[in-house]
């Protein structure tokens, strides 16, 4: 049952009242606060510096992009898709052309295939480069994300060239991409590999050795693998409590069953673990982007696909795996030419439900050293 | 040679000569008042651009180069900034002691200026206890912090300041015992003998092992002293969004940012008097070419030079280290950093009493 959380008076009072019996106190982290990363709100209840509950509020930025996709045609809702999970808009708009390509069975051309998986790995090892400049500040260290940004900055103009666009890209498009890649892309993405193999050392060096970030981390946060399971965590944040659950491997898409990867399991289940999981994922991504930057097959980049695309009746489900885990997409179709009802399964919902029971009875700055390891979007949560 | 000292000596015998004793010492109260406030308000223009220009340097970025020369006027427009921008006074917040705080704080940061000695003879008041005053005034500001985080009626800053109480007074112990392990060897608490014993060599080299382990833990400990980071909890950005000073705002919240900056002076200052030799150049055993060759430097630059350079490492740590949580912090205090410097002092009052030392 729906129950609305004591959110403080606006009214200005004292302190000392807002204490309750317990002498618990509650306090509103955000939708305002440098930590959040975006709008979301929690409810904290505190004793002293230990935390007793979490209670994350939502709606902030919800702009009702499942309801609005009913009324955008099977070409036009997957722009929208980018505006949701910003930092993984190529994986986001893949799931969405998967599930219409399914609908349609449309048979996607083998280089719009490679072209995708390439596009989908360097967004995320940009969504996870950000992450880590994030994470490291959560924690307090504050140069480590400059020197993220850096790096990133090299995958957006890759990003910039081919699709037109730095952040919202809607590139892919159902039966392949959008446009063909730029003469550069090749050069770019190769100097870009080279560039980032002696970086992610640095970034070892800078902050995982680190003594103090790996106090923050070890044994903080700890969700076990059957939380993990039964808040319906996915991506790194699964994967770290030794869940695994990567689409990639178990539901193979496009080409990733021809790749040479490795599922990057850890077992601590703690902030460290997720921490690992996702620098190992980036090695994992940069030697994906290796194996196919020489081997993009010539030929189509789109499949012939009809002016208007209409699904037939009904029920279409399709996955993909985000930086953050499992994106969904599901489509009801009434045989029209928009979509009867839509529904995306965003990885970082299910991840941040668990955040409570995995900050209960730490401190403050470990709330915030988990919710950093949970790397959370919130238009992704917060449709 | 033109020095500093000659010229307080001329203006103090210039003084006397002209008016009578008391009016004299009420204009020297004057001059020294006009030059510390001068000093302060310097200080903190220089420190916080330099401050700036370090992390842009870590950051890959350029820092402030808009406002005159390379960004040198950058400070000044944003003071100019504050001292315009309206003071806000929270509703529901204690007025008397929400504006009493930032004074507090700001009126300790200029006391503890008095025994610092900037150059050979230039030192507002070398009294015999100087050192324990620097410890003792120092560990009063907490109660600015405290009151400017119960007052201000907000939550975070109830919670940076709990956390800054516990942590300045722990950390008081091991700065506390480091400056006694070179008391020991000195004898003499007043700042100009503890100067004086360091003419033929400086502590840190003369103290053996004993004297490096004291400096680490002094360096580490004023570092959590000033709230600066990795033990800046008490603002702990990302936590506490700006900790104690959340609901000041203007010229309120420049305060307390000068009564940082200038904290870390002093604490460096400290730092640089009781192992670097103060004002003392460097002296090499009986290189007398050397050491003549050093003597001519003026000895107000070896002051500034060695204090900046311990403000550069504590710069360094700011921009390099993630954060401490509050209870691992606690531990490091309790559980490591002062068994160690009690540990150490034991040893130092050896070397001194066997006479170990250079």
């Amino acid at each position: 049952m729906y129950r609305e959380t004591q959110i403080l008076k606006a009214v200005p009072s004292n302190i000392a009242n807002d204490f309750d019996d317990n002498n618990e106190m509650i306090i509103n982290v955000g939708p305002q606060h440098p930590s959040t990363h975006g709008v979301l709100h929690l409810v904290i209840t505190l004793s002293g510096e230990t935390i007793k509950n979490v209670e994350p509020h939502l709606g902030y930025i919800h702009r009702s992009i499942e309801k609005m996709c009913e009324s955008l045609s099977y070409r036009q809702f997957i722009y929208v898709t980018s505006r949701m999970d910003y930092l993984s808009s190529h994986i986001n708009n893949h799931g969405c052309a998967l599930c219409v390509e399914k609908g349609l069975q449309i048979e996607v051309p083998a280089r719009a295939k490679v072209i995708r998986v390439l596009m989908d790995e360097l967004t995320r090892l940009a969504s996870h480069q950000l992450w880590w400049g994030a994470m490291a500040m959560d924690v307090g260290a504050l140069t480590p994300f400059f020197h993220a940004f850096r790096e990133r900055e090299t995958i957006n103009d890759i990003m910039e060239e081919t699709c037109g666009a730095r952040l919202t890209m809607n590139y892919m498009v159902p039966g392949g991409v959008m446009v063909d890649l730029h003469p550069n892309f090749q050069t770019k993405t190769k100097e870009f590999i080279a560039l980032f193999k002696s970086k992610i050392d640095e970034y070892d060096e800078l902050v995982t050795g680190n003594i103090i970030f790996q106090n923050r981390m070890k044994d903080v946060g700890v969700l076990s693998k059957e939380d993990a399971i039964s808040y319906g965590c996915t991506g790194p944040t699964a994967r770290a409590s030794s869940v695994s659950c990567d689409i990639r491997k178990l539901y193979p898409y496009e080409v990733y069953n021809q790749l040479q990867f490795d599922e990057v399991i850890e077992t601590g289940g703690d902030c460290y673990s997720r921490y690992l999981v996702r620098m190992r994922e980036m090695r994992q991504s940069l030697s994906i982007v290796e194996q196919l930057i020489d081997n993009i097959p010539e030929g189509e980049f789109q499949a012939k696909t009809k002016a208007v695309l209409k699904l037939p009746k009904g029920e279409f489900y399709s996955r993909i795996e985000t930086a953050r885990g499992e994106f969904g997409v599901y489509i009801i179709s009434e045989g029209a030419t928009t979509p009867y009802r839509i529904k995306f399964r965003s990885p970082g919902f299910s991840n941040l439900s668990a955040l409570n029971h995995m900050a209960k009875g730490y401190k403050i700055g470990d709330l915030v050293a988990i919710m950093g390891s949970l790397d959370l979007v919130i238009p992704d949560i917060d449709r | 040679m033109l020095s500093l000292e000659s010229i307080t000596n001329s203006i103090h015998a210039w003084l006397n000569n002209t008016f009578n004793p008391t009016l004299a010492l009420l204009l020297e109260f004057v001059i020294v008042g006009t030059c510390a406030i001068g000093l302060f308000t310097v200080l903190g223009l220089v420190l916080v651009l330099m401050e700036r220009k370090v992390s842009a340097y870590m950051q890959i970025r350029l820092g402030p180069n808009r406002v005159g020369y390379g960004g040198s006027m950058q400070t000044l427009a944003d003071t100019l900034k504050l001292a315009v921008k309206e003071g806000l006074t929270p509703d529901g917040a204690d007025k008397f002691l929400f504006n009493l705080a930032p004074f507090i704080v700001i009126i300790i940061s200029m006391l503890i200026l008095a025994p610092i000695p900037f150059a050979k003879g230039f030192q507002i008041w070398d009294m015999n206890i100087g050192v324990l005053y620097v410890s003792a005034v120092s560990s009063v500001s907490v109660i600015g912090i405290l009151m400017a985080g119960w007052a201000s009626n907000n939550k975070y800053s109830l919670l940076g300041a709990m956390r800054s109480g516990a942590q300045i007074v722990s950390y008081e112990l091991s700065a506390g015992l480091s400056i006694l392990s070179i008391i020991v060897l000195t004898g003499s608490l007043k700042i100009s003998d503890i100067i004086a014993s360091q003419e033929n060599g400086w502590w840190i080299f003369k103290g053996h092992i004993p004297a490096v382990i004291a400096f680490v833990i002094f360096i580490i400990a004023v570092t959590a002293e000033t709230n600066r980071a990795p033990f800046d909890l008490a603002e702990a950005e990302s936590e506490l969004t700006a900790g104690f000073h959340t609901e000041y705002s203007g010229m309120k919240f420049a305060l307390f940012f000068l009564a940082e900056y200038v904290n870390i002076f002093i604490a460096c200052s400290l730092g640089a008097i009781l192992f670097l030799g103060g004002w003392m150049p460097l002296h090499i055993g009986n290189w007398s070419g050397f050491n003549h060759i050093m003597d001519f430097i003026p000895s107000s630059i070896w002051f500034i030079s060695k204090v900046f350079f311990l403000i550069f490492v504590i710069m360094w740590f700011r921009w390099t280290f993630p954060r401490l949580r509050v209870d691992q912090l606690l531990n490091l205090e309790w559980k490591y950093l002062l068994p160690i410097s009690m540990f150490n002092l034991l040893l130092m009052t050896l070397v001194a009493i066997m006479g170990w030392h250079f």
